[in-house]
This record gives structure tokens, C-alpha cells and sequence, in this order.
């Protein structure tokens, strides 16, 4: 018993104050929103409100770089908000608003970080400098805090612009693809905490190329500005299936960047910097896996809420069709991988076309080919 | 089991990907092909060569196509038959514990290592498996010639996350093909059912064409105009219909929609009556988009809208005739009536009426992005998200309509006319739109309004424009007025008298182009601008006085002239000249409405649903069963000499395990130490 003791003491990070603290900050959190606004609520969303204090305690004691986000980004936030007065217009009067953490400034921020990011973990990598991989992951972990406070204002923000207006920022291509950036860059965070070094500049790569999208998008089609939801959007399914989606997508995108890291393993400029092939694989396994159970999960929450919405749960509208392809083909890749003990470059390019066919469902459909789907027109 | 050759090609993974791949294609044509259209659509698109070929291949309905069916049907076989095979190995793997392990094969493990314990044999095992039980594994112990032998698994469940995952997927075709229209396909193969024509009456809908209330599974549509109800959905079979019955009846009340202040939709909703046609009981309730009716393991879904028979009283102004009667009549949106106008027969058709109509009226002042820099243009960007307020001024610009008027040639014109006027610089003007074909965009004549808010100054204009009399008359006036005095002649005032009449006289043939077309033939180019200055102020002041006479003449009083009265006679000039390209002699004003709107119902019985959704639930525990539960095995020998052989394997090899195991050689050799 004592042996065992030991045994998880070691294993297992101690519990500092600090964690009882969080776990604290997020328990009086909850209950004062609750008290504050438990009368704009309904069942679900205070169920949601208090589910939030296990989930993200147990995430953030899990690891404590989430701690640690979550705590900054919800206090960038809040004092954001506080500077607001609750008037709009004085994101545009106001400073510190209007330079830094206004919703669009604090993602221009997010996109700006990125970009320095990417290049320090590149020169990191060639130059084999720890500080400027170190550099690096300091940038990717301000630019998702800026990114998250920038989401939280906007959700903040969708309110001032009027009651019936307000709604959680997930609700067009515009918010997603910086959820995509985020949640990418966090599941590359994660794993760089936990195991493989060095990869950064790979998956930063994805989510420069994202970032080079969103930039566009925004200062060509002014697709930043907050729009009212459409009637079809106005669902609880809606929140949770488009979250579970990019988790999916983001995964996958993390997967293809370590099959690039493994095939550029060829040359020996490479291979001396990189993990063995083994981890590199090892890794790619285990995003396609992570994305695949949850792209499963946002699928199937995708079909219940069509089936609320447009009266069938399943009826080959293109999306949905292109989403079953991007689902066979990494089911395909987990037998290929699982079953007939498949290894090889044949995997890593396949999870690089997996994410080229993820990218058509995720953007092509919009601009290609015509639907039900009301999200995301280009 | 005897091996059959065919069954273990059809449970093989091979084959099972062969099928997944052909979905997979088939499904991207089923995309980039609409599915669905009406048949003309697809022969305009492919020619007849190809529509006939994609036809055959059932390209416009890939996914009820026969073969796609059947390739499915595959699927379910091959994963049922590789279900079959796995299950035994997977359920005898789950609960053995391979304890029989010999000491060469633990040797033979890809994770092994070799302890020592200074510790008795029986007080080693017991302590091994008090640290592997802490751990959360199950164990046996036995003891081989002499040896201790400890065999300990945890993460099973791993299996049954494989057994899940794959009934799961026999439980969700399933499903789905009982609510595929299989059915009824098998139905109309067996020819007690043949569709009908989509225009027939329902009345006239013979017992073929109907599906009993009990039909076990269909998808239909309903189309229901407020004060109306419907017993009956209609189910498309290519371009044909058949005809559901349905155990109640839906009454429409109302269909409401509700907008945000921006002006996007925020709320479709119908308020019904629901009405069991077995026990003749009701109730009433509201469907929603999002929020669907579930009535007798029956769905009905707000789907769409539409206008369901608006009453417009309309009245027709014409255009050319000097003098004319405005005809007043009434219709309804779908109607449509036979008219003469100018000798010419048209039959006009009332297609789609809107009450109001949201439009951005902020002038639009576009910045030129390419003349701001980089830095003003980010500058921009920042802030809150809340978009370009300030940039638009939304102001809902009241009711419009819109009609197809077709000649005697079958050539049909579309227009859309708004019946309340709008702002424009300061002039309120009324607005009518014509287009030839329906992908070009409307073409607007502005009728500009005069004082008392009405079209009536612009019509005694228009006509006495068109009167030869009144224009003779009104260019005397104008000559009469414009060279007064005592250094003017007579014979001048004649000239100019002749000048402007022959310039409204072209004016009223042809506006503004055949005034061009005159300048073109008579004028040389050097001074043709001149001359189109001159000409331009001689019709607008014979214009005027057009106008004054024509008051006169109907009993009103002469205007004093003013610059908006002024700038009415250019939006007039405009406007009649405008009416040049308005393709009739016809304005047909909006007097007044009485709205119908209509609601668009999907009407379904998914027996297969709630198969689908349990299989969805296995598949979700299936799939987090075999990605985070590892299946890991661990073997310990406690040899009598105190040698401790430990092994281990894992049904994943990942690095996670290699890990593990470190940290269990760790623990035990920390257990085994006194
Ligand atoms: C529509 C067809 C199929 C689908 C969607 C499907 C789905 C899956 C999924 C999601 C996994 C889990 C992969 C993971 O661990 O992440 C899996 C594993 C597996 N599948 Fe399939 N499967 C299909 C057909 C088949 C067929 C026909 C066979 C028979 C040869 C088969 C045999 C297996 C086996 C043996 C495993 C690995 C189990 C393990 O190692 O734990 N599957 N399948």
C-alpha cells in the first residue's frame, strides 16, 4: 500500500495550492454567473454552466499549460470587458481596447503572434537553438490566449449589439477558423509538453497557411463583422457539433503536418533534427485516432440536429456526403494501420491527402457546390 | 469452421474497402451532380447524349440508384460476416488471461525484463500481485514446475469497443435503408402503385396514386396556405407525385416570420390546428424551424414558406394612350388573366408578392481601397466585430410585387413593382422593374410623384406629351413666354414655336434616344453639343408648359415655376424616356393587398430512427473504447532462485506503453526490494 503510495506520488504531478486554487476560481465563477444570470438561462445552459467546472478542472489539472490558459485568457477577457462600460463604440475610443483586446484586435493579435511563432520554431529548428524553440512555444501560447480572449469579447460583444443578437461565437467560417487555429495549435502544444519536440514549425505551418485565409477573408470580404443567426443556426446542436468538428479537424490537420515532418525525414538535414520515424508515427496514429472519435461524435450530433432541423437525419446534402468520405478514409487508414499492420511513408501520405480532402469538405463544399447547409457561404 | 472461399472474400478486409471505396466515389458524384432537379434541367446541362447515359446510371439519384443499394447492402454483409468471425476470438480474448505463457515465449516479447528479489517465492508472487492489483489489473496466479506464474490483463473492454463499433454499423444501415425510400421503390416494383401527374386535383387522385395513413415510412412535403388545412402529403417519385394520407389533419392559422433588427430572418413559425381524423380530437400548436411537430410517430417540419394566394387589387395605368381610363382589378398571386393593351393581347401572370421589402439607403459613398494604405486600411479592421454599422442605413421600403406579362408570341417579360415610392437625393419617386430574362438583373424606371404624393402629374404629363394638340398649343405658350419683348419678331417666335414642337414630337416618338438619333442626322458633329445644350433647355421649358396646359385644360391652376418643380420635369423626361425600353404600354400600380402566406411542411415516419440512433450511440462508445482503452498484458515468472522474468505486451504499440512499462519494471523491481 505504502509502495503503491509511492509509486503514484511519483507518477502523478503533486497538487500544488495553485491547482486548489483554480479548481476554486472556477467553482465561484459558475456559482456567481449563476446567481447573476441564472434568470437568462435555461436548464441546459446552467447544466452546461456547472458541467463547466469539472470538465475544464480535471482538463487543467490534467495539464496544467490549460490551467494556465484558461485562467489568462478568462482574465484578459473579463477585464476587456470591463472596459467596455457596456458601449460599443468604445472599442473604437478606448485604447487599449482598440489596440489590443477588442475582439478583431485581439485576433489580428492572435494571427500576428502566430506568424512569429511559426518563424521562431523554424529558426529554432535549423539553427538548433532551445530559445528560439522556446521563443516559439511562448508566442503559440500568446497567440492562443489572445485568440480565446478575442472569441470571448466577440461573444461579448454580439450581445451589446443587441439582446437577440448575441450567440456563441461558433457560428460562421469566419469564428471557426479561428477555433480551427486554436484548437490545432493547442493539440500541438499538448503533445509538444507530453512528448515529440521540435515539430512546431511544421504544424505551425497549417496554421500560418489558416491564418493566411482568415486575413483574407477578413480584409477582403469583411467577414469578421457579427451577423444575426438564421433560424436553422438557432440550435443546441449547433454548439456542441461544431466545437466536436474542429477538434476532429484540427487533429487532423496536426496528423498531416507530422506525416509532412515524416516524409522531409528523408534527408539528413532533417532526420538529425527530427524524432525517430517510430515517434513521428506513433504520433500521427494517435491524432488520426483523437480526430477520428471526435469528427465520429460531431457527425453523429451533426445528423440528430438535421434530423430537428430539416426533418431527416441523413439525406446526402453535400456536406454531410463529403463529411461520411472524410470519415471512411480515416476509418480506412485506422485498418490499414490497425488490422494489416500497415507502416510506412504510404501513411503519412495518406493522412497529407486525408487532410486535403478534410480541407474540400470543410471549405470546398462552400464554394463549390450547393446545399442545405446556410453555414459559411463564401 | 469450414472455410468457404466466397465468404471469406466477402468478409475480407479488402473487399470491404473496395466497397467503402466505391461509396466514397459514387457519394462525390451524388455532390457534384444536383440530385434531384427536374429531368429538363439535366438534359439542358449534359445534351442529350449524356443525359440519357447519366440517366441510366441513375445519376440524378445516385443514392436510391438500385446498385448503390446494393452496394450498401454489401457493406452490412461483409461487416456482419467479419462480425461474425471476430466475435468468438474477441469474447475468448476478453476473458483469458493466457496464463500459459511459457517462459520462451515471455523471453520473446517485444517489452521484458529480468529482476531479482531477495524475497521468498510466495512472499515475492503475493507482493507482485498486490502492486499489479494496485494498478488496476485482474490477475491469475498459478505456479508452472516450480515456477510462480502471475498473468494479469486490464483494458478489455478494448473488445467490446470493437463489437460495438462494428453492430454499430450494421445497426445504422439498417436503419437507414427502412427509411430510404427502399420501400417504397419495392412498392411500385411490385405495380399496385403508379404515380400521377403533379398537376392533377387531389380529388381526382385515383387509389394508385394514394398511400394509406399507415404506410410505414415516407417523406413528403406539404403545402399549406394560411385558412386552409390538408389531410395529405405529397411524396416525389421522379417527376411524379404520389399522394400520402396522413391519420390527421394540419389547419394553418398563421406563418409568422420575424425579423432582427438588421433585417435577416430571425424566426419561421406556423401556428396549427391538429386535428386526429380517428377520434375527431384537436389541439393546437406552433412549429418552428428547429422545433419540429411529432404527432402519432409522425414529423411534420417547418421546411420553407411561401405566398399562398395574396389578393393584390391592382390598377393599370396606360402608357402611350393620350387619353385613357386607369382599369382597376383584382388577383391573386398564381392567377392570371388575359389583358389588351394597345391592340395587343398579353396575358399577364401573377407569380410573387413580398410585404415589405429591406433595403440598404445609405448613400453609398465607396471608399476606394486601393487609394488607402495598408496601415489605414488595418486600422479599419480593428475594434469590435460588430461590422459596418455606420456604413448602412436599412429601412424597410413596404410591399412589392411581381408579374410576368407574355405576349401573343409566348415571350414573357418579368417585372417587379414596388407599391409605395422611395427617397431618392430628396425626390420621392416610385419604383417599377422589368428584365427579359430571369438571370439578368431588373432594369428600374423611377416614375417621380408630384405634389399631392401621386402618380397623377406624371400621367397628365406623359399623356398631353402624347396629345399632338396639346403640344402644338404648349409650344406656342413657350415661344410666347421665352422670346418676349420688343426686339423679338413675330417671325422668330414663330420659328421657335415650330422648333419646339418638332423637339417634344420627337421627344414623345422616342426620348431621349431619338432626340440623339435627330442631332446625329441633322447637326454637324463639331456643333452637336451645342446644339443638344439648346435643344435640351427648349424641351424642358416646352415641357413645362406641356405641363402647365394640360393643368389648365383638366380645370387645376398654373404652377409657379421652382427648382423642385423643375427637377420633377427632368425626373418626368426621365422617366418617360425610360419607358421607351419598359417593354409595354402598361404600369399595373399596387393599390392594396390582403396577404396568404403559406407554409412548406416536411411531413415524415422514420421507423428506422431510432435504430439508427442506437447504433450511433454504440458507435461512439465503440470507437472511445478502442482508441483510449488499450488492451495490456502482463506476465511475471517468480522463479524459486529469485529470479523475477516480467513481460508484458499491448494490442496498440504505442509509445504510451513503452512508457508504462517503464514505469511498472520500476514498481515491481521497488515491490520486490525488501
Ligand atoms: C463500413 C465498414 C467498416 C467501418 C466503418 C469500420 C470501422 C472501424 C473502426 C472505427 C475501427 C476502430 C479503429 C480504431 O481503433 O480507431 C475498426 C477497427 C477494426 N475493424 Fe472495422 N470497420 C468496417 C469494416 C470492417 C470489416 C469488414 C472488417 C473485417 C475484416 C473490420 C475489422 C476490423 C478490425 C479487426 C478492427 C481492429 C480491432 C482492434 O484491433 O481492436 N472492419 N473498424
Amino acid at each position: 500500500m505504502e509502495l503503491a503510495q509511492k509509486q503514484a506520488a511519483g507518477f502523478e504531478p503533486r497538487r500544488r495550492w495553485l491547482d486548489w486554487a483554480y479548481i476554486c476560481m472556477l467553482a465561484l465563477g459558475a456559482v456567481y454567473a449563476w446567481q447573476r444570470y441564472s434568470g437568462f438561462m435555461d436548464v441546459y445552459e446552467v447544466g452546461v454552466l456547472f458541467l463547466a467546472v469539472p470538465v475544464f478542472g480535471t482538463l487543467g489539472w490534467h495539464w496544467r499549460g490549460l490551467r494556465n490558459l484558461v485562467v489568462a485568457a478568462g482574465l484578459v477577457a473579463l477585464w476587456a470587458i470591463s472596459l467596455y462600460h457596456q458601449d460599443l463604440a468604445r472599442a473604437d475610443q478606448v485604447f487599449l481596447l482598440k489596440y489590443l483586446v477588442s475582439s478583431q484586435s485581439a485576433i489580428l493579435w492572435m494571427c500576428a503572434l502566430f506568424f512569429m511563432a511559426t518563424a521562431s520554431y523554424w529558426a529554432g529548428f535549423f539553427a538548433r537553438s532551445d530559445f528560439a524553440c522556446a521563443a516559439g512555444r511562448g508566442l503559440a501560447w500568446a497567440a492562443v490566449v489572445m485568440g480565446f480572449t478575442g472569441l470571448l469579447v466577440r461573444w461579448y460583444e454580439s450581445y451589446l449589439i443587441g439582446p437577440d443578437i448575441g450567440h456563441i461565437p461558433v457560428s460562421n467560417l469566419y469564428e471557426v477558423f479561428v477555433l480551427f487555429s486554436l484548437i490545432t495549435a493547442l493539440l500541438y502544444l499538448y503533445y509538444e509538453s507530453r512528448y515529440a519536440q521540435s515539430l512546431g514549425g511544421f504544424v505551425l505551418l497549417a496554421i500560418s497557411a489558416a491564418i493566411g485565409f482568415l486575413l483574407w477573408y477578413t480584409f477582403d470580404r469583411g467577414a469578421h463583422e457579427i451577423q444575426p443567426l438564421v433560424p436553422a443556426l438557432q440550435s443546441w446542436w449547433m454548439k456542441i457539433h461544431v466545437p466536436a468538428n474542429f477538434i476532429g479537424y484540427g487533429a487532423f490537420a496536426l496528423s498531416a503536418m507530422v506525416g509532412v515532418a515524416y516524409l522531409s525525414a528523408g534527408s539528413p538535414t532533417f532526420a538529425a533534427r527530427l524524432p525517430g520515424r517510430e515517434e513521428l508515427e506513433d504520433l500521427m496514429y494517435r491524432s488520426i485516432a483523437v480526430g477520428f472519435a471526435f469528427f465520429t461524435v460531431a457527425t453523429i450530433l451533426g445528423a440528430l440536429w438535421a434530423a430537428e432541423a430539416w426533418g431527416s437525419y441523413w439525406q446526402w446534402d453535400p456536406k454531410e456526403t463529403w463529411a461520411l468520405i472524410v470519415w471512411l478514409n480515416y476509418a480506412a487508414w485506422l485498418h490499414m494501420r490497425l488490422v494489416k499492420g500497415l507502416r510506412g511513408p504510404m501513411l503519412a501520405w495518406w493522412a497529407i491527402i486525408g487532410l486535403l480532402v478534410t480541407a474540400f469538405a470543410f471549405l470546398g463544399v462552400n464554394m463549390f457546390l450547393s446545399g442545405l447547409h446556410s453555414y459559411g457561404q463564401l | 469452421m469450414p472455410r468457404n472461399p466466397w465468404i471469406d472474400l466477402l468478409s475480407s478486409m479488402r473487399f470491404a474497402v473496395s466497397l467503402l471505396s466505391v461509396i466514397a466515389i459514387a457519394s462525390v458524384a451524388g455532390t457534384v451532380v444536383k440530385q434531384g432537379e427536374p429531368y429538363a434541367n439535366y438534359l439542358n446541362q449534359f445534351g442529350p447524349f449524356w443525359f440519357r447515359a447519366f440517366e441510366a446510371i441513375g445519376l440524378y439519384a445516385v443514392y436510391n440508384a438500385p446498385w448503390f443499394i446494393a452496394v450498401l447492402a454489401f457493406l452490412v454483409a461483409s461487416v456482419s460476416l467479419c462480425l461474425w468471425r471476430n466475435a468468438p476470438v474477441m469474447l475468448r480474448e476478453m476473458t483469458n488471461f493466457r496464463e500459459r505463457l511459457g517462459e520462451q515465449s515471455l523471453r520473446n516479447l517485444g517489452h521484458r525484463a529480468t529482476l531479482r528479489t531477495t524475497l521468498a517465492q510466495e512472499a515475492a508472487s503475493a507482493r507482485v500481485a498486490a502492486y499489479l492489483r494496485a494498478q488496476g489489473y485482474k490477475l491469475r496466479a498459478g505456479v508452472d514446475e516450480g515456477t510462480a506464474v502471475i498473468a494479469a490483463k486490464a483494458g478489455s473492454a478494448n473488445r467490446l469497443g470493437y463489437l460495438f463499433a462494428h453492430a454499430a454499423i450494421i445497426a445504422i444501415c439498417f436503419g437507414g435503408l427502412l427509411d430510404s425510400n427502399l420501400p417504397l421503390q419495392a412498392r411500385l416494383w411490385r405495380g399496385d402503385k403508379t404515380p400521377v401527374d403533379p398537376n392533377m386535383l387531389l380529388s381526382e387522385v385515383p387509389g394508385s396514386g394514394r398511400l394509406a395513413a399507415d404506410n410505414l415510412s415516407f417523406r413528403g412535403n406539404m403545402f399549406l396556405p394560411e385558412g386552409q388545412s390538408s389531410a395529405t402529403a405529397v411524396l416525389n417519385v421522379k417527376d411524379r407525385v404520389l399522394v400520402q394520407e396522413l391519420p390527421f389533419t394540419v389547419s394553418l392559422k398563421k406563418f409568422h416570420i420575424e425579423h432582427y433588427s438588421t433585417g435577416q430572418p430571425r424566426l419561421f413559425a406556423s401556428d396549427v390546428i391538429v386535428t386526429d381524423r380517428d377520434t375527431g380530437r384537436s389541439f393546437e400548436t406552433t412549429i418552428e424551424v428547429n422545433r419540429p411537430l411529432i404527432h402519432r410517430g409522425i414529423a411534420t417540419y417547418q421546411a420553407s414558406f411561401d405566398d399562398g394566394g395574396t389578393q393584390l387589387r391592382l390598377t393599370g395605368h396606360h402608357l402611350l394612350a393620350p387619353r385613357s381610363v386607369p382599369l382597376d382589378f383584382s388577383g391573386r398571386i398564381g392567377e392570371s388573366f388575359a389583358l389588351t393593351y394597345g391592340g395587343a393581347e398579353y396575358r399577364l401572370e401573377l407569380t410573387g408578392f413580398r410585404p415589405f421589402n429591406i433595403e440598404n439607403v445609405a448613400d453609398a459613398a465607396p471608399e476606394a481601397s486601393g487609394s488607402r494604405t495598408w496601415l489605414d486600411r488595418l486600422r479599419g479592421q480593428l475594434g469590435s466585430s460588430a461590422g459596418s454599422k455606420d456604413k448602412r442605413e436599412l429601412r424597410n421600403v413596404g410591399p412589392s410585387y411581381s408579374y410576368k406579362l407574355r405576349d401573343g408570341a409566348g415571350q414573357a417579360r418579368e417585372y417587379n413593382n414596388y407599391m409605395l415610392p422611395v427617397e431618392v437625393d430628396g425626390r420621392w419617386m416610385l419604383a417599377t422593374g422589368m428584365r427579359e430574362r430571369g438571370s439578368d438583373p431588373f432594369r428600374y424606371l423611377r416614375i417621380p410623384m408630384d405634389e399631392g404624393g401621386g402618380i397623377d402629374g406624371f400621367l397628365t404629363l406623359r399623356r398631353a406629351l402624347l396629345d399632338e394638340g396639346a403640344r402644338a398649343r404648349a409650344a406656342k405658350a413657350f415661344a410666347a413666354g421665352a422670346a418676349s419683348g420688343p426686339s423679338v419678331s413675330a417671325t422668330m417666335r414663330e420659328q421657335l414655336a415650330v422648333s419646339a414642337e418638332r423637339t417634344l414630337e420627337t421627344f414623345a416618338r422616342g426620348g431621349y434616344r431619338a432626340m440623339a438619333e435627330f442631332l446625329e442626322r441633322s447637326v454637324p458633329e463639331a456643333e452637336r453639343e451645342q446644339a443638344a445644350s439648346v435643344l435640351l433647355r427648349v424641351l424642358q421649358g416646352a415641357t413645362w408648359e406641356t405641363w402647365q396646359t394640360a393643368r389648365v385644360a383638366a380645370g387645376q391652376t398654373r404652377l409657379a415655376p421652382d427648382t423642385s418643380r423643375a427637377r420633377f420635369v427632368d425626373d418626368a423626361l426621365n422617366a418617360v424616356s425610360d419607358s421607351f425600353h419598359y417593354g409595354v404600354p402598361v404600369y399595373l400600380a399596387l393599390r392594396e393587398y390582403d396577404e396568404v402566406k403559406a407554409s412548406v411542411f416536411q411531413v415524415s415516419r422514420s421507423p428506422g430512427r431510432n435504430i439508427v440512433y442506437l447504433g450511433c450511440a454504440l458507435l461512439i462508445i465503440g470507437v472511445f473504447a478502442m482508441i483510449y482503452i488499450r488492451e495490456r498484458r502482463i506476465w511475471v515468472r517468480v522463479k524459486p532462485d529469485g529470479e523475477v522474468l516480467v513481460g508484458a505486451a499491448c494490442n496498440r504499440k504505442t509509445m504510451d506503453f513503452d512508457r508504462e512499462f517503464e514505469r511498472h519494471r520500476a514498481g515491481l523491481a521497488a515491490a520486490l526490494d525488501h
